[in-house]
């Protein structure tokens, strides 16, 4: 079979380049080299909605950003996906970072990001009273929002799968042909036949598109770290705390996020290997000490987990999203750094774009439903709600995650669903289930247990993460 | 909504000890509510020996101690509700809110007169660490690798590192080595381990297992499954001596960092929280600051030995059934204890003074002392002086305070433990 469409690479903005064309008759299908979706920069990232001040006027990233930001809560509204407009502040230390404000609110203006406005030291200690009683004022952007990224592309990816796209997983792309108008996508094992290719490969962007002869762009992964805090600290700030750009690079931020933890972070460093999540001591005690700077109460502490992402960053320093000049029937959607989470929603409207005016207009399927049904979350129910809920299946009352309140019903939902979970991480990302502070050390092997039960694997194939990475070795003597 | 008398929270050694001590006092209606699937707690997956030589004066294995209070459990109109996991704990003297869920009753209200918190404690997970590199499968506190091998009969891997000398970490560097495992070598980031001795003798030296002090895991190698690990020893600030960098290949890495109290509820409930012990401030009923709501076993502090855990509850089962029939003093005077110089932390934190029984106050030390004395005082009054050999973190100590010394004590002075070196 031929498909229409291939998409590679089902991170934040595969998945909703997937939902959108899901809206045709088109056969589409969404090729991924993990386990599941969500797995590249997509899962470790700031988790924000950037009101699109800092991307220089007339670029992609300027002009997406602020679209994508102003589309973001109709489509996390769409999709059921935690979405908070928490606002953003820039945070100025001295007279010459009250200039950079300027320039900032300046370049927004000209961006079109409504609502900015900077506000003196007063003001901002009203709003942020953990602030540091240092500064000056700050860029105060009530658009900026807090979204979860990787719930985003599990939410679009489940619509799109409803909706008839299709997902392959762990099917990397190893080389592309093309003949008689159509690619075929190769992996180790198995091909994949298309008309068309969207590149949407994250870091590896430029690794696919070498395939088809495409050297026109190359990508560094630019590693970013982050230190996950505790419930406990909540309300330590209630919006996005920017530090002022400076020559020394752009500082580090706090942030609540939309599971009420708070985020601090990141660093940004560029590494060789794509592959390299490695977190470091010098990258948490940086992040520590940067973020100290702008809330001199934080104390680190109550650290739940760091994780590091890597950044696509592009050496054309703008979102390289097009035809390819190698062969027009493919399109890079590459270098999507940030503000790509912020852009996404309306670089996969910009991509169906470019595709509709290759293969001309398409009607909109009648039975399409744009709409993705809210998961059961238990912890967010009333105790009517509770009851109701395991009076329809008992499996909603049994606890297995008890630092997240996470019930067995969820986690079978979370593997039943469409594109659903087949791995531990999978489960914890859609359910929450071992997110909280033990970090899954009293449901971790419930998890595996019910995985095994539903999916029919065998406890000793249940992964981690999908690949290697299995859990046990097998039995015992 | 359901009436009892007591709820007691969680039905492992603690909670088993209470609610029977509770019934032995004549306390009427009781409900024990348990997450598992069965009673026993923790107990039900150490399966290898060393119970009960203080409680019972014999050598038993966990799932044998928990059986033994199972049994009693018979003659007893305790009811158990198991698969319940207890969601919240409203307080409201003498009728107090206990919501929990399950999948047989649903969401279910309890009122009780008097409630016992005891949901044990949890093992510090990997993030509290914060270890640098990768975060490949493989890496597990020594718990979770405990209920993988003894109830679930699956191994986790072959090549063993072991951060962290508490006693599960030792008690798993064995029970891996029975399985055929290879345990490398166990860390501990302290100049000394924060287990028992005897385990440190039975689980590492008896099988030639290397145990190295002041020693870290200093970053986690590995892409999909664990590969291996960087140990390094460390100075006496605890931070790694980079020449002393070591990488060891395995497979599996065992976190036995230390277990904290699980008291979410507690918490929740408005309890204050003792920052050393982080379990609730208790009485020498094992009574918090809410009149009625008690707390004993490893949610109040981590102990060594279950024995003393089966003794702390059956103080609180007591204190409970007193409070129940309104025997209870209704207008206690309290003082506080407090350890000092090198003494961490002191249960009972307070001590009612119109108590009208001995107590006994149990407490951990920071360091490692030989030949140093424990002095009690309180104001000027020398309660106890006594030489002791060996003190160290990983065994509670304890002094006795008879109701005839502190009967009389000042009101306004407060009882304070420390050790005396030289």
């Amino acid at each position: 079979m031929v498909y229409d469409v291939a998409i590679v690479g089902a991170g934040v903005i595969g998945s909703l380049i997937a939902r959108e064309l899901s809206k045709f008759n088109l056969k589409t299908v969404l090729v991924e080299k993990c386990n599941d979706v969500a797995q590249g920069t997509t899962k470790a990232n700031s988790a924000i909605v950037h009101a699109g001040y800092d991307a220089i006027p007339g670029t992609l990233k300027a002009k997406l950003n602020v679209e994508g930001s102003h589309m973001m809560s109709s489509v996390c509204d769409d999709l059921s996906v935690p979405y908070k407009k928490t606002g953003s502040l820039v945070v100025a230390f001295s007279k010459e970072q009250m200039k950079t404000l300027e320039e900032l609110l300046e370049r927004g203006r000209k961006n079109r990001v409504p609502q900015l406005e900077i506000i003196g030291k007063e003001r901002l200690l009203e709003i942020e009273p953990n602030v540091n009683k240092d500064a000056y004022g700050a860029l105060f952007a009530p658009t900026a929002a807090i979204v979860c990224p990787y719930e985003l592309c599990i939410a679009a990816t489940e619509n799109a799968v409803s909706n008839g796209v299709e997902l392959v997983r762990n099917f990397e792309v190893k080389s592309i042909d093309f003949e008689n108008g159509e690619f075929t996508l190769n992996s180790d094992k198995d091909s994949i036949k298309a008309k068309y290719v969207i590149n949407a490969a994250g870091v590896f962007a430029d690794t696919l598109a070498g395939m088809i002869g495409d050297n026109s762009f190359s990508i560094t992964p630019r590693k970013g770290e982050y230190v996950l805090l505790d419930k406990s600290m909540a309300g330590v700030v209630s919006r996005v705390i920017f530090q002022c750009p400076t020559k020394m690079g752009k500082g580090s931020l706090i942030t609540p996020t939309v599971d009420n933890n708070v985020l601090i972070g990141p660093t940004s460093v560029d590494v060789e290997d794509k592959d390299d999540l490695a977190t470091t001591d010098e990258g948490t005690s940086f992040v520590q000490k940067q973020v100290a700077l702008s809330v001199p109460e934080f104390r680190i502490r109550n650290i739940i987990t760091s994780f590091s992402g890597l950044r696509a960053h592009s050496n054309t320093d703008d979102f390289v999203i097009g035809q390819s000049e190698a062969n027009p029937h493919f399109i890079n959607v590459a270098g999507i750094e940030s503000p790509g989470l912020s852009a996404a929603p309306a670089i996969a409207k910009y991509v169906e774009k470019i595709l509709l005016s290759l293969i001309g207009e398409q009607e909109i399927k009648a039975d399409f439903d744009p709409l993705r049904e809210k998961p059961v979350r238990f912890r967010e129910m009333s105790p009517a709600e509770r009851r109701e809920i395991i009076k329809k299946n008992p499996a909603y009352g049994r606890i297995i995650c008890r630092c997240e309140t996470v019930t067995e019903g969820e986690i079978i939902d979370a593997i039943k669903a469409p594109a659903g979970a087949r791995d531990v991480d999978g489960v914890k990302r859609r359910t929450r289930s071992g997110m909280g502070r033990c970090q899954g050390g009293f449901c971790g092997s419930k998890v595996v247990a019910i995985i095994s039960r539903e999916c029919g694997i065998p406890l000793e194939e249940i992964t981690k993460f999908g690949g290697e990475s299995t859990m046990l070795i097998g039995r015992t003597k | 909504m359901q009436n009892y008398d007591l709820v007691v929270i969680g039905g492992g050694p603690a909670g088993m000890a209470a609610a029977l001590k509770a019934a032995e006092c004549g306390v009427e209606s009781i409900v024990v509510l348990e997450r598992a699937e069965t009673l026993g707690g923790i107990l039900e997956q150490c399966i290898h020996t060393g119970f009960g030589l203080h409680y019972f004066g014999e050598e038993l294995s966990g799932p044998e101690y928990a059986s033994r209070f199972i049994e009693l459990f018979k003659d007893t109109n305790i009811d158990i509700k198991l698969d319940t996991m207890v969601i919240n704990v409203e307080p409201d003297e003498g009728k107090n809110i206990i919501t929990a869920v399950s999948k047989a009753e649903g969401l279910v209200d309890y009122c009780a007169k008097a409630v016992i918190l005891a949901m044990g404690c949890r093992e510090r997970p990997r993030g509290a660490l914060n270890i640098a590199g990768t975060r490949p499968a493989g890496i597990m506190t020594a718990g979770t690798a405990q209920k993988y091998v003894n109830i679930d009969g699956y191994m986790p891997g072959k090549k063993v590192v072991i951060l962290g000398s508490g006693d599960i970490g030792l008690i798993m560097a064995r029970r891996m080595t029975f399985e055929g495992a290879e345990v490398k070598v166990v860390c501990e980031l302290m100049p000394y381990s924060s287990g028992l001795q005897r385990n440190i003798v039975q689980c590492l030296e008896d099988f030639n297992i290397p145990l190295r002090l002041s020693c870290t895991v200093i970053k986690i190698h590995g892409k999909d499954h664990l590969e291996g690990v960087t140990i390094a020893n460390v100075d006496e600030n605890r931070r790694p001596i980079m020449e002393t960098a070591e990488y060891i290949e395995c497979d599996t890495l065992l976190l036995s960092v230390g277990l904290i109290p699980e008291n979410e509820l507690s918490r929740s409930a408005g309890l204050q929280i003792d920052n050393i012990t982080s379990g609730p401030i208790v009485n020498q009923d094992r009574e918090t600051e809410f009149r009625g709501i008690f707390a004993c076993g490893n949610v109040l502090h981590v102990h060594d030995l279950v024995d003393y855990v089966t003794g702390e509850s059956q103080i609180a089962g007591a204190g409970a059934a007193k409070y129940i029939k309104g025997l209870a003093d209704n207008d206690p005077e309290y003082i506080n204890t407090k350890g000092i110089n090198g003494v961490r932390y002191i249960v009972p934190q307070r001590i009612n003074l119109n108590g009208d029984e001995d107590v006994k106050l149990y407490f951990r030390v920071g360091q490692v002392y030989r030949k140093a004395n424990v002095k009690v005082t309180c104001g000027d009054v020398v309660i106890s002086n006594k030489k002791k050999p060996k003190l160290a973190p990983g065994e509670m100590e304890n002094v006795v305070i008879k109701q005839e010394q502190y009967k009389d004590f000042d009101r306004n002075s407060e009882i304070v433990i420390e050790i005396v070196e030289g």
